[in-house]
């Protein structure tokens, strides 16, 4: 963790694929349908705070690698990440200055971009899902902000 | 600006003021891959070396419960052990004499297949392979298998387990390889009623104790507990091998079609080990389709629609 600490880059590997294991972690079905997506929590947070050290290109490495992982089309997550990516890296030191809660309801609505653009695939490549589960994960990975915020703060500045 | 770009330099800008361009860039080229993959499926090596890069994730994801199953196995208890071998050899005398039947139909059935001029009964191959419990995706059924590539697996190859029909692998990579199971709601596989050889297709629900047959009319001949069996049209699964019940047929005069749904006969949500099926197809295969199973690259025909994203 200390090393981590000082070396951004190496947090930025190290929590990248902890999400990512966290993202296949067996779950019950129901717990299953509210997992946030966390590696793009990962993303949003690093484009937010340390837009030097996760970049655009890191985002889009990120999204291959979920891409490989679930066995989607190739490409789907990439592009999704890239867009979130932009997006906060475009906004990002306004969105830094907003209060907590304020900044949740900025994540959700990215996660909202990113669920609707994975939808719009979906039913662009012949897969469509129309479960409403499918919109939960924005929920949860919004309230999960706050907490996430605080956790990534405390692992890159406190080495 | 050197004391900016120092790493850990929290509060400053992004690097590059070309960053919409960049974006543009990466989205594109994203978009270009998924036309590739989707469209020509010509991505086979990228997809094999991606897949292997994230295995050792994979592995990781699984080893955890891996771990408890080994622990659980080793502290089985004495007396449920016994109980399980007195059940398992009053299983394997019976196996016996079935086996004995069996052989005896099986020639009995070489002998009429000769007589009817017939190819010979399906060239098998069986392999065992362990179900990763790896979450892929949550909405959709598919799981990982540890075999790949370097097993012999392709896509489009049967899998089953002790019940009947479990799925089909969609994806091959060098070590593990996806299936879609059977209740997937991108799944579907010709069917037909055991009872009286009626055909239709079933359909995955998205719930892994039920499939449904949205294609039989509402006077078809289906009752509830009929036995579905594969038919082994659309080449993908051998013929007769068990698929599921009927567990329930609503029939509304007002509707055309009857609204039936089976229950699959594998155990679709709680399977650790699958057979892979490698299987040569009786049916004549659509012109262009090279004849060997390992060369065999299944597109997905109308009949196995399993459309692999």
């Amino acid at each position: 963790m200390s090393d981590a600490g000082r070396n951004p880059r190496l947090t930025l590997l190290v929590t990248s694929l902890a999400a990512l294991v966290l993202c296949g972690l067996p779950l019950p079905r129901a717990a299953d349908a509210l997992r946030p997506d966390l590696l793009l929590l990962v993303v949003i947070w690093f484009a937010l705070m340390m837009p030097r050290v996760g970049g655009l290109f890191y985002a889009w490495i990120a999204g291959l690698a979920l891409d490989a992982f679930r066995g989607v089309v190739l490409g789907q997550n990439a592009l999704a990440f890239v867009m979130i990516a932009f997006l906060v890296h475009r906004f990002h030191l306004r969105v830094r200055m907003f209060p907590l809660m304020h900044q949740s309801l900025v994540v959700m609505s990215l996660l909202w971009v990113y669920q609707f653009t994975l939808f719009w695939i979906d039913g662009v490549t012949g897969h469509p899902l129309t479960d409403w589960a499918r919109w939960l994960p924005v929920v949860t990975g919004a309230l999960l902000w706050p907490v996430f915020n605080g956790l990534m703060g405390r692992i890159t500045v406190r080495g | 600006m050197a004391a900016l770009r120092k790493p850990g330099a929290r509060y400053a800008p992004p690097r590059g003021s070309a960053l919409g361009l960049r974006a543009i860039i990466l989205m594109a080229v994203s978009i270009g891959l998924m036309v590739v993959d989707q469209r020509q499926h010509e991505l086979g090596v990228i997809r094999a070396a991606l897949s292997a890069a994230v295995w050792p994730l994979q592995r990781l994801v699984h080893s955890p419960v891996a771990a408890w199953e080994s622990v659980h196995s080793a502290l089985a208890t004495h007396r449920s052990l016994l109980g399980e071998i007195e059940s398992l050899r009053g299983a394997a005398r019976e196996n016996d004499l079935k086996v004995l039947r069996l052989e005896s139909l099986e020639q009995e059935n070489v002998r009429l297949r000769a007589l009817l001029n017939a190819a010979p009964p399906d060239a098998e191959k069986v392999q065992a392979a362990t179900v990763l419990r790896v979450d892929l995706d949550p909405l959709r059924h598919r799981v990982l298998i540890d075999r790949g590539t370097r097993d012999g697996v392709v896509r489009g190859q049967p899998v089953i387990d002790a019940g009947g029909v479990y799925g089909q692998t969609i994806n091959a990579g060098p070590m593990a390889s996806e299936v879609i199971l059977l209740s997937d709601p991108n799944h579907a596989m010709p069917v037909q009623i055991e009872r009286n050889g009626l055909r239709t297709i079933a359909v995955g629900s998205g719930d892994p104790q039920r499939l449904t047959l949205p294609y039989l009319p509402r006077n078809a001949d289906v009752q509830v507990d009929d036995l579905l069996v594969s038919s082994g049209l659309g080449g993908i699964f051998p013929a007769g091998l068990p698929v599921g019940r009927i567990a329930e047929v609503r029939r509304d005069p007002s509707q055309p079609l009857a609204t039936v749904s089976a229950t699959p006969a594998a155990a679709l949500d709680r399977d650790r080990e699958v057979l892979v099926l490698w299987y040569t197809p009786r049916v004549p295969l659509p012109a262009g389709e090279p004849p060997a199973p390992a060369a065999r690259e299944p597109a997905p025909r109308a009949k196995d629609r399993s459309r692999t994203p």
